[in-house]
C-alpha cells in the first residue's frame, strides 16, 4: 500500500497510544538476543562435549598396551603406501562391474514391475512368471548365487554362453538385484492412485501412454531413496563375486594381507569402498530432505 | 439425432447390481443433471459412458455408434469425451499447460505448438492466465478444478462428462468452478452433470434425471422434476435434501 496512511486508534496492532508497536519492537529484539545468546550455548555444548567423548575415546585406545600392536597390523603406513596403488587399480574393476550391473538392474528390475503391475488378462503367464522370478532371486543368498553362476554354469559348457567368472558372478548380482529393484518400483507404483490412470485414460491417452507419463513418473520419483539405498548395498556387494577368483580391490587386498601377514591392506580397501558409498549416502539423505519439504509444501 | 444415448444399461460390481436399466439420450446442446443419493449410481453411469468401466448389458451410443461393443477402441472413443473428476485429478508432476495439452499431444490430434496456443487460449479464458509453469500443488482448489475443466474441453469433445466437480471444494470456491460450467453451457457444450447441487442443477441443466438405487426414475426439465416430482422417491430425496439445507 503506497497511499500514507495516519495511525488511527483503529490500527489493531496499535494500544491506545500506539505504544504497542514500539514494545512489540523491544521484545523482538530482545527475543532475538536470547535466540542467539541459546544457540551459542547449544554450539559451545556441543562443541565441548565432542572434544571430550571423542578425545577421550582416542586417549583410551592410543595409550592402550594393545596399541601399538593394532597400529602396525591394520594402520600401518608402510604397508599401505606398498599396496593401494595395486588396490586403487583393482578397485576400478569394483567401480566398472557396479556401473554395468546397476545399468541392467534398472531396466530389467523396471521391466519386472511394471509385468507385476499389469492388469492386462494376457500377460497373466509372463506376470505368473516374474512373480516366482522375486521370489526365488529374492530369497537366495547372493553368495550362493553368485558362486553358483561363477563355477557352476562353466562345467555346462553350453554354447553361446560365457565361462568367465567375471561375467557369471555378475550375472548373478544383477539378477539377484533385479529382483530387489522390481520390488521396489512396485511399491511405487501402487503407490500411484488409481484415479491418476483413470484421468490419463480420460484425455485419451493409451494404457502404456498413462503408464508411460503419468504413473512411472510419479511412482520412480517416490521410490528414489529405497533405490539409491540398494545402490549403496550393491556398490558393497560387487566384492562377493571375488568368491569366484575375480580380483577385485577386496581379493587384491586378502592377497597383500596375506603376503605380509598384515591387515593393513583391507583398511585401505574398506576406505575405497567407503569413498563410494558415503557420498551417496549424503547424497540419499539430501534427496529425502528435499522431498520431504515439497511434500510438507504440497499440503 | 441424440449425441449421447444409453439403451437399457446394466452394471453390476460382483453381487451388488449399481445400474439396472437404464434408458438416457442427451441431445446436442443439452446439459443433463444427474442427481440422486450418494451411492446410486451417478459416477458409475458417468463412468460406464467414458469406458472407465464395462458395462454387462444394453448399449452406450455416441453419435450414433454403438461404443460399448468390444471390438470398439476405447482410446478413440474417450478422445471425443471430456471427463472432470470430483478431485480434480491432475497430474501433479507436470505444469498446468502440460496437463491440459498433454491428452492431444499424446493422442497425435494436435502438434505441440497448435495444443499449447489453445490451452493458453483457454487458460486466459477461464482466469488461469499466468498460472501455465505453476504446478497443480500450488493452486487453489478452485484454480485446480478449472484447470481440469480446461483440460477436458480442451481437444474440443463432443460431450463433456462432469462428476460433482464441486463437492470436494471449500464453499468459497465453488461459485468460480460453476462459473466456468455456466459458460460452457451457453456456449452450447453437450453436458452430463453429476451434482448435489440443486440450485446449480436447476439453473444450467435442461433436464434433470433421478437415479434411485441404480434405476433412472425420474426425468423432466428443473423447475418440474425439482419442484413437483411425480414419484414418492424424488419427494423423499429432495425433502432429505431441504431439511439438510442443501436445496
Ligand atoms: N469399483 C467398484 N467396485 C465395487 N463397488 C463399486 C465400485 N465403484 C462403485 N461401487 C459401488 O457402486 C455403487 C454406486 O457408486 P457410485 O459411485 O456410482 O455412486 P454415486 O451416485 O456416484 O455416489 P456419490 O454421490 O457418493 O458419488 C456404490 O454402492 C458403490 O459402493
Ligand atoms: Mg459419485
Amino acid at each position: 500500500m503506497n497511499r500514507p496512511r495516519p495511525r488511527s486508534s483503529a490500527d489493531p496492532s496499535a494500544g491506545p497510544d500506539g505504544s504497542a508497536i514500539l514494545k512489540e519492537g523491544g521484545r523482538r529484539a530482545e527475543r532475538e538476543r536470547a535466540k542467539r545468546a541459546r544457540s551459542r550455548r547449544g554450539q559451545a555444548v556441543a562443541f565441548g562435549s565432542s572434544l571430550l567423548i571423542l578425545g577421550g575415546l582416542a586417549f583410551l585406545i592410543l595409550t592402550s598396551s594393545g596399541w601399538p600392536e593394532v597400529r602396525s597390523q591394520f594402520f600401518s603406513v608402510e604397508v599401505f603406501r606398498e599396496s593401494f596403488p595395486g588396490i586403487l587399480s583393482a578397485f576400478w574393476l569394483d567401480v566398472k562391474m557396479f556401473l554395468a550391473i546397476e545399468a541392467v538392474v534398472l531396466v530389467l528390475g523396471l521391466l519386472i514391475a511394471v509385468v507385476r503391475s499389469s492388469v492386462n488378462p494376457a500377460l497373466f503367464p509372463i506376470r505368473i512368471l516374474a512373480a516366482l522370478y522375486c521370489d526365488i532371486f529374492r530369497g537366495i543368498p547372493v553368495i550362493l548365487l553368485i558362486y553358483l553362476f561363477g563355477f557352476g554354469i562353466p562345467t555346462l559348457e553350453l554354447e553361446g554362453v560365457p565361462g568367465d567368472p567375471l561375467i557369471l558372478g555378475c550375472t548373478a548380482l544383477a539378477l539377484a538385484y533385479s529382483a530387489y529393484v522390481a520390488e521396489v518400483y512396485r511399491a511405487g507404483i501402487a503407490s500411484v492412485n488409481q484415479t491418476q490412470t483413470d484421468s490419463a485414460l480420460a484425455v485419451g491417452m493409451t494404457r502404456i501412454q498413462a503408464l508411460r507419463y503419468v504413473v512411472l513418473p510419479q511412482a520412480i520419483r517416490r521410490v528414489r531413496p529405497p533405490l539409491l539405498n540398494d545402490f549403496i548395498s550393491l556398490q558393497k556387494d560387487v566384492a562377493l563375486v571375488a568368491i569366484v577368483g575375480v580380483i577385485e580391490a577386496f581379493r587384491q587386498a586378502q592377497i597383500d594381507t596375506a603376503r605380509d601377514f598384515n591387515f593393513t591392506p583391507l583398511i585401505a580397501a574398506a576406505l575405497l569402498y567407503l569413498l563410494v558409498t558415503i557420498p551417496m549416502a549424503r547424497l540419499l539423505d539430501y534427496i529425502s530432505a528435499r522431498d520431504d519439504v515439497v511434500r510438507g509444501a504440497a499440503r | 439425432m441424440s449425441v449421447i444415448e444409453i439403451r437399457d444399461v446394466t452394471k453390476a460390481f460382483g453381487e451388488r447390481q449399481v445400474l439396472e436399466g437404464v434408458d438416457l439420450s442427451v441431445a446436442e446442446h443439452e446439459a443433463i443433471a444427474l442427481i440422486g443419493a450418494s451411492g446410486s449410481g451417478k459416477s458409475t453411469l458417468l463412468r460406464c459412458i467414458d469406458l472407465l468401466e464395462e458395462i454387462d448389458d444394453g448399449d452406450i451410443l455416441l453419435d450414433g455408434e454403438v461404443i460399448t461393443d468390444p471390438s470398439v477402441d476405447p482410446v478413440g472413443v474417450r478422445r471425443k469425451l471430456g471427463f472432470v473428476f470430483q478431485a480434480f485429478n491432475l497430474f501433479p508432476h507436470m505444469t498446468v499447460l502440460e496437463n491440459v495439452t498433454i491428452g492431444a499431444i499424446k493422442s497425435g490430434e494436435m502438434k505441440k505448438d497448435e495444443a499449447r496456443d489453445r490451452a493458453r487460449e483457454l487458460l486466459d479464458r477461464f482466469g488461469l492466465a499466468g498460472r501455465e509453469d505453476d504446478r497443480p500443488e500450488r493452486l487453489s482448489g478452485g484454480q485446480q478444478q478449472r484447470v481440469a475443466l480446461v483440460r477436458a474441453v480442451a481437444p474440443g469433445p463432443r460431450a463433456l462428462l462432469l462428476d460433482e466437480v464441486t463437492s470436494a471444494l471449500d464453499p468459497e470456491l465453488v461459485g468460480e468452478v460453476l462459473e466456468v460450467v455456466r459458460e460452457l453451457k451457453d456456449e452450447g457444450m453437450t453436458m452430463v452433470i453429476a451434482t448435489h447441487e440443486m440450485s446449480f442443477a436447476r439453473e444450467v441443466a435442461d433436464t434433470v434425471a433421478f437415479l434411485n438405487g441404480g434405476r433412472l426414475v425420474e426425468m423432466g426439465p428443473p423447475g418440474q422434476v425439482l419442484d413437483s416430482p411425480s414419484l414418492p422417491e424424488t419427494k423423499r430425496f429432495l425433502g432429505r435434501l431441504h431439511t439438510a439445507g442443501l436445496a
